[in-house]
């Protein structure tokens, strides 16, 4: 490939290859800081490919392409290089991560203890680990969060934080500008902006911790917190889980062993402000 | 070609693994992954002097390939619990038949979908327990489901509704209009039983199988893992009194001898397969050679026009020309569903 970005995230190390310069000069902006992977060895390879040979030069469509490829995958535009590198890396992640149990979720930590928090999209969950992360807890990742199986701890995936629409402004309230990256607008997910996390979350991406609280955010209504049961846990991060059935009873034990450890709380917030005091008052109770 | 011939050559080396420099892994596993042969490149590399990252890496992708057969298995055992009532031969065939023998060759091997092999007049049952044991229809397309039946060696592909996993039923091991006629009532009449009420193909009809599905059968996409294949099977069975003797007078009845040949010479001279009776080395193994080993180090297919005219070659071997264009001008006629605005 003609140009080539690597990096290492958490526990795992990418290698972004592309036909353009533009998606990798992103990245490497983007990832200013950022360690190359461990012992210069990939886990995954991404490439951004044309999606037809002349397709390079004449309307640029970018092909999401790598170790795994999803068939129907649409291409995007060139303008939105740096999404077709993030969703590559999360594709790799879904469906080639093996060590790990899998959870769509985002993270943050505290004295070796973490909140874990999981949502559909919309609800919230990477404007508020972004929010954390800014607010004296580590960010440990706001897409994926990865339960070892062996050692029940969390292991922190703390990419460029994926921002949409609202969570963009509210970020921009609390970090200047030179760690944004650039308006991508019109993009099959609405406008998007990634954020980098702060250093400490980079330096310090590959310390585990110990889960000590799961919350379903959803934003929007007025502040209410309901506990919820160890069965619904299971069930709902079955399905924020991509490799659960892949795991087979590896899985099955990690993810028991979470829910039945773990307090759970559902949140309803109407703003960032009231989850931050949601999530430290459950913290100081529960964790 | 310098990846792929390093990842052939580790393959058949595994202590050249000391030698390579930590920036010539990423491209080897790159590339062992877009072969579907990740977890067999770590079983080879068992014990070998490596890089910590590559290690775990290796051992990822076995414990996954390990996973994956546990799958392969039960999806056996469910295919035999919906088809012992009905007293028919049920030949595994392929990554299960390896791992449920427990074959060397099972290792690593990433198994897809479930193939087995029933004799031909007991099609219809064999379609009818399977559907009411929960397999459905993957494809809906009229034309498709009679190409299938009229002219290939396997029903169309069925998949189980709760468990999401396929399964091809085969009548024999080629489409009856290939020019070799295998003889399918020959492979299921010396398949050998295992213990669990299923059956595998006999060792030298492993081989010849796993040779026309390479030679006689497809455009060689994915041929390095099944290159690999006979490797492993050959060096397991090469020993046994007769071996090579009886491999030939089966690859001669099932009139698959040239296709062996060029596996036994390919096999050899890629993986270092200790194989006799071989032939010599021909001109046309070197087109087959670059066909196999047209991969980067990104995973990317490589030699665009050799694996076109192999492409070309695939259809060529399956059907006579008349039918062929017949099939091409009724898919490429098929109403597409509409596009969107």
């Amino acid at each position: 490939m003609r140009h080539e970005f690597a990096v290492q995230v958490g526990p795992v190390g990418f290698r972004v290859g592309s036909e353009w310069r533009a998606p990798v000069a992103s990245l490497q902006r983007l990832y200013e800081g950022y360690p190359p992977p461990e012992g210069g060895v990939a886990d995954f390879s991404v490439r951004l490919e044309a999606e037809r040979p002349w397709r390079r030069w004449m309307k640029p469509s970018v092909a999401i392409r790598g170790d795994y490829v999803l068939p129907d995958a649409a291409p995007l535009a060139l303008a939105h290089g740096l999404l077709a590198a993030e969703m590559g890396m999360n594709l790799q992640m879904a469906l080639g991560q093996k060590r790990y149990l899998l959870l769509h979720a985002s993270a943050a930590e505290r004295d070796g203890k973490c909140v874990l928090m999981t949502g559909a999209s919309g609800s919230g969950k990477s404007t508020l680990a972004a929010m954390l992360g800014e607010h004296g807890w580590r960010f440990m990742g706001d897409e994926f969060a990865l339960l070892d199986p062996e050692t029940w701890l969390l292991h922190p995936f703390p990419r460029a934080i994926s921002l949409k629409n609202r969570g963009i402004h509210a970020m921009e309230e609390l970090v200047g500008p030179d760690r944004f990256g650039p308006w991508l607008k019109g993009t099959p997910k609405g406008t998007l902006r990634h954020l980098r996390p702060r250093q400490d979350a980079i330096a310090r991406m590959g310390e585990p911790a110990r889960p000590a609280l799961i919350l379903f955010p959803t934003y929007g209504a007025d502040t209410a917190v309901r506990p919820v049961g160890a069965a619904e846990v299971f069930v709902r991060l079955t399905q924020a889980s991509t490799n659960y059935v892949t795991l087979g009873e590896r899985g099955f034990g990690a993810l028991s062993h979470l829910v039945t450890e773990v307090p759970a709380r559902a949140i309803d917030y109407p703003d960032g402000k009231a989850a931050m005091e949601a999530v430290e008052a459950l913290w100081a109770e529960l964790s | 070609m310098r990846d792929a011939q390093l990842f052939v050559a580790l393959l058949r080396e595994p202590a050249g693994a000391a030698r390579l420099a930590p920036e010539q892994w990423t491209p080897l596993l790159a590339l062992a992954r877009s072969e579907s042969l990740l977890a067999s490149l770590a079983h080879r590399l068992d014990g070998e002097p490596l890089p910590a990252r590559v290690r775990t890496i290796l051992e990822d992708a076995r414990a996954d390939a390990e996973q994956g057969q546990r799958q392969a298995l039960w999806e056996a055992e469910m295919a035999q619990r919906a088809l012992a009532p009905m007293g028919v031969p049920v030949i595994l065939l392929k990554g299960t038949a390896f791992a449920a023998a427990g074959l060397p060759a099972a290792e690593g091997r990433s198994i897809g979908d479930l193939d087995i092999l029933v004799p031909r007049d007991a099609l219809d049952q064999v379609q009818e327990a399977l559907l009411v044991a929960g397999w459905e229809w993957v494809k809906e397309d009229a034309y498709d489901d009679l190409y299938y039946r009229r002219w290939m060696h396997e029903l169309p592909p069925l998949i189980h509704r709760e468990r999401d996993r396929m399964i091809d039923v085969h009548h024999t091991i080629l489409p009856p209009t290939a020019r070799p006629k295998p003889d399918a009532a020959a492979l299921i009449e010396e398949s050998v039983p295992l213990g669990s009420g299923l059956r595998v193909l006999a060792p030298p009809d492993m081989i010849v199988h796993a040779a026309a599905h390479l030679f006689a059968d497809g455009d060689l996409a994915g041929g390095l893992r099944n290159l690999w294949d006979l490797d492993r099977l050959l060096r397991r069975f090469g020993q046994d009194e007769g071996f090579w003797e009886e491999l030939a007078a089966r690859a001669r009845r099932h009139q698959l001898g040239p296709h062996v040949r060029r596996g036994l010479r390919l096999t050899a001279r890629l993986y270092g397969t200790p194989v006799r009776l071989a032939g010599r080395w021909r001109a046309s193994d070197a087109l087959f050679e670059r066909r196999l080993l047209a991969r980067n180090g990104w995973g990317q297919t490589t030699r665009r026009p050799l694996r076109f005219a192999f492409y070309v070659r695939s259809h060529w071997l399956r059907m006579p020309p008349l039918m062929l264009a017949r099939h091409l001008w009724t898919k490429s006629r098929r109403q597409r569903p509409p596009m969107r605005a």
